[in-house]
């Protein structure tokens, strides 16, 4: 059976999840509603890697699917299609399988809640993986779009999900305003792409026989880098980069899993997806690579120096997501498309890995999600904290593990560029490296410095948590032998020809140059051996932790108020724009409008009563109007003609 | 004799019933004002008819004609009503023992 007829259960059977659990969710019992939840996902999967097998067969051709015409106005026509090719089925890979890893994780995270908050969980769950498959499926930018704001709308849902405290709506309406800010990007560049091209469909722009823009050779047109500007600018905001990353470590207020499925794995990633997907446009527009990799770089160290300040574990890991984010972007930036597609592969692994576990130290620690309250975790979870482990050496780009492998072509690629940027990308890997042990030696070792209630309460996660955790502990081990770079084992990097069709017409344009061997064997041994000197280094340094008395320095605390960016925000734009709001509500709309309307309404009142005055009753003054009236007719008919 | 002297003739005539008619307090008072105006307006019309027969064309001719029996409806109209207001007033007298014009202001109730 053809894979490619079965593609459209892949978005639709998650969508059916969602209608079955969010409607059913006083009906359906716990379990079955896990069962559905994950069964749809796990279902999506299987087709998914169905299609990847047909996918990397010899010959394949990218496959377009039209479904109806979605758009039709005169000579507008914007179709439901889905472009599937090389790209998208390794996103599918990932967004189903992560996703159905982090489904059956839930079933044991979310256990206390209500039958009806558990059936709402995972029906936005669902909802998030339909709208995301959407996005990596469509074939258009429209198309995209709709995934793109779907998926906004669930982080939106599920960050607020425990709606009855203030603060988690706060930080769920944070989300979803930042997000639409990039978003206006986005839908800037779809009609400016519209009205210079005619079209936003992807097999209509890049396909390499005659597409409009794979025929395109200015270089650093105004148009397309004012189109790519503004679809970066959509990235930024949905995938937390500088400025606008805010809002992703306040949406740790959702539950855990989300943060792993939304702001770890997937959703995040959707700006390195769409990037990704425009490269041939990218490639014809320098200048914006050239901001796109400034703004990762930038984002990478910044968010790296917060995270080593940071004392909430999640807290930590979201400023780690937006660093790791900004080296996807780093990557983009400097032309190495597939090396940044391989990070978010091994990103979602190791990221969801973190989450996940730090979700079972939540879980153990009964809520607590202060590090300097906890300690000596090791040794009562075991599982947790050898997954936790294996996470970390991933992240930190130790070798033979995934991280290493993804991380290091990017910086080989950054190298290739400049080597200024090369050395600033490794600063960054090597704090990456010290906040990670650092989080692990302060959680992990040394000695429980809760309180007594805490420590009894220390357990291992149940079977459902901790599998989930093993998988992706594995796939975050050995992930990385995809993608063996070119120095260390010839023709090894499986993952850069699977995904080379896609960039071929980027590569011809880009002409990136490569490095030397000798090179980039050099570099790769001293990156190596310097972030394993810093993570060792790390984590001797916190594994006995005991929280220091003697006052911090001020940069210590620049750092830990996050450079008081938040503060920043808040009385530049936000009390602005809240006092802006409150004089039209006061002014305008109280006294303005509600003015007009009110009044219309009380001169039809006044007007009346006078008008009943005439109604007096009295026979003469009716015999006078009479004559009254008459006269007029009499006038009217002798002055008008 | 000039036509003007008919016309300010029936106007006086007219205003003079108006303003009785709007101003009496007895009925049958108002009823003579209403006949004085009805009255005001025939005496116009056979003004006008006798002054298109002077001008000796067809047109004028059958105008003059359709004034004159016009002034006839006119007439006609004028008893019939008569008849029927002496009626009310009949009744007014009836059932109030005066026939004060004002009395009617109980309708407004």
């Amino acid at each position: 059976m053809d894979a490619i007829q079965l593609i459209y259960l892949v978005p639709l059977l998650p969508l059916i999840g969602c209608l079955i659990n969010g409607l059913g969710r006083n009906a359906l019992s716990k379990s079955l509603t896990g069962v559905i939840g994950s069964g749809v996902v796990f279902i999506s999967f299987c087709i998914s890697v169905l299609f990847f097998l047909a996918a990397s067969k010899e010959g394949f051709v990218t496959q377009n699917i039209h479904y109806f015409d979605f758009i039709h106005v005169d000579k507008l026509l914007i179709p439901f299609e889905f472009q599937i090719d090389q790209l998208t089925s390794l996103f599918l890979l990932i967004i189903t399988g992560v996703g159905f890893i982090i489904h059956v994780y839930s079933i044991g995270y979310m256990k206390e809640e209500t039958q009806s908050g558990f059936g709402r969980y995972f029906s936005y769950l669902n909802l998030f993986v339909f709208s995301m498959l959407i996005l990596v499926m469509g074939g258009n930018y429209v198309i995209m779009y709709i995934g793109w704001e779907g998926v906004g709308l669930c982080s939106y849902l599920l960050i607020g999900f425990w709606f009855k405290d203030q603060a988690n709506n706060d930080a769920g309406k944070k989300a979803f305003i930042v997000n639409r800010i990039g978003d206006v990007g986005f839908l800037l560049a779809v009609f400016w792409m519209i009205s210079s091209f005619g079209t936003t469909s992807y097999h209509e722009l890049y396909n390499s026989q005659n597409g409009i823009i794979s025929s395109f050779t200015d270089v650093n047109s105004p148009v397309i880098v004012g189109i790519t500007l503004l679809l970066f600018l959509g990235a930024i905001g949905k995938s937390a980069q500088i400025p606008l990353y805010t809002w992703l470590p306040d949406a740790m207020a959702g539950p855990t899993p989300v943060s792993a499925l939304i702001h770890a794995a997937t959703m995040v990633t959707a700006g390195v997806y769409m990037i990704a997907r425009s490269n041939i446009l990218y490639s014809l527009a320098p200048a914006t690579l050239a901001v796109v990799a400034g703004i990762g770089l930038a984002t990478a160290i910044f968010a790296a120096v917060i995270a080593l300040r940071q004392n909430d574990i999640k807290k930590v890991l979201a400023y780690s997501t937006v660093s790791q984010l900004g080296y996807m972007f780093l990557g983009l930036g400097v032309g190495a498309y597939s090396a940044s597609v391989f990070h978010v592969m091994t990103h979602a692994f190791f990221k969801a890995l973190l989450f996940l576990g730090a979700g079972s130290v939540i879980h153990a620690m009964g809520g607590e999600q202060d590090m300097t309250k906890m300690g000596g975790l090791g040794k009562k979870m075991k599982i947790t904290y050898v997954t936790f482990f294996i996470a970390c050496l991933a992240i930190a780009g130790i070798p033979p593990f995934s991280g290493f492998f993804s991380k290091d072509e990017i910086l080989s690629a950054t190298y290739a560029q400049s080597p200024v940027l090369y050395i600033l990308g490794l600063a960054g890997a090597l704090l990456t490296a010290f906040y990670m042990f650092r989080l692990l030696g302060m959680t992990f070792k040394g000695k429980f410095r809760g309180t007594p209630e805490q420590e009894h309460h220390i357990h291992e996660s149940p079977a459902s948590m901790t599998v989930p955790l093993v998988i992706l502990a594995i796939l975050a081990a050995v992930g990385g032998f995809i993608g063996l770079p070119e120095v260390l084992v010839k023709n090894a990097n499986k993952f850069g020809d699977f995904l080379a069709p896609v960039f071929a017409h980027s590569q011809k344009i880009l002409a990136t140059h490569e490095v030397p061997h000798q090179t980039d064997l050099i570099l790769i041994i001293v990156s190596a051996i310097l972030v394993i000197i810093v993570s060792i280094w790390a984590y001797r340094k916190y594994a006995n932790y005991t929280p220091s008395t003697s006052p911090e320095n001020a940069f210590a605390k620049l750092v830990k108020n996050k450079f008081y960016v938040d503060e920043i925000y808040y009385s530049l734009f936000v009390k602005p724009w809240r006092s802006l709001g409150a004089f039209l509500n006061n002014v305008f709309d109280r006294k303005g409008i509600d003015g007009i309307v009110n009044g219309v309404g009380r001169t039809v009142n006044y007007g009346s009563r006078q008008l009943r005055l005439l109604q007096s009753g009295q026979v003469g003054s009716y015999l006078l109007l009479m004559v009254i009236g008459l006269l007029a007719l009499f006038i009217i008919q002798l002055f008008t003609k | 004799m000039e036509i003007r002297w008919y016309i300010f003739l029936s106007l006086a005539l007219f205003c003079i019933g108006i303003i009785g008619a709007l101003t009496r307090r007895n009925s049958i008072i108002v009823f003579m004002c209403i006949e004085l105006m009805l009255n005001s307006v025939n005496l116009l019309l056979v003004a006008f008819s006798k002054m298109h027969l002077a001008s000796l064309n067809a047109f004028a001719g059958t105008m003059a004609t359709s004034a004159q029996i016009f002034v006839f409806f006119i007439m006609i109209v004028a008893a019939a009503e008569v008849s029927i207001g002496l009626a009310i007033i009949v009744l007014l007298y009836r059932n109030t023992r005066s026939i004060d014009i004002n009395f009617l202001n109980r309708l407004k109730n």
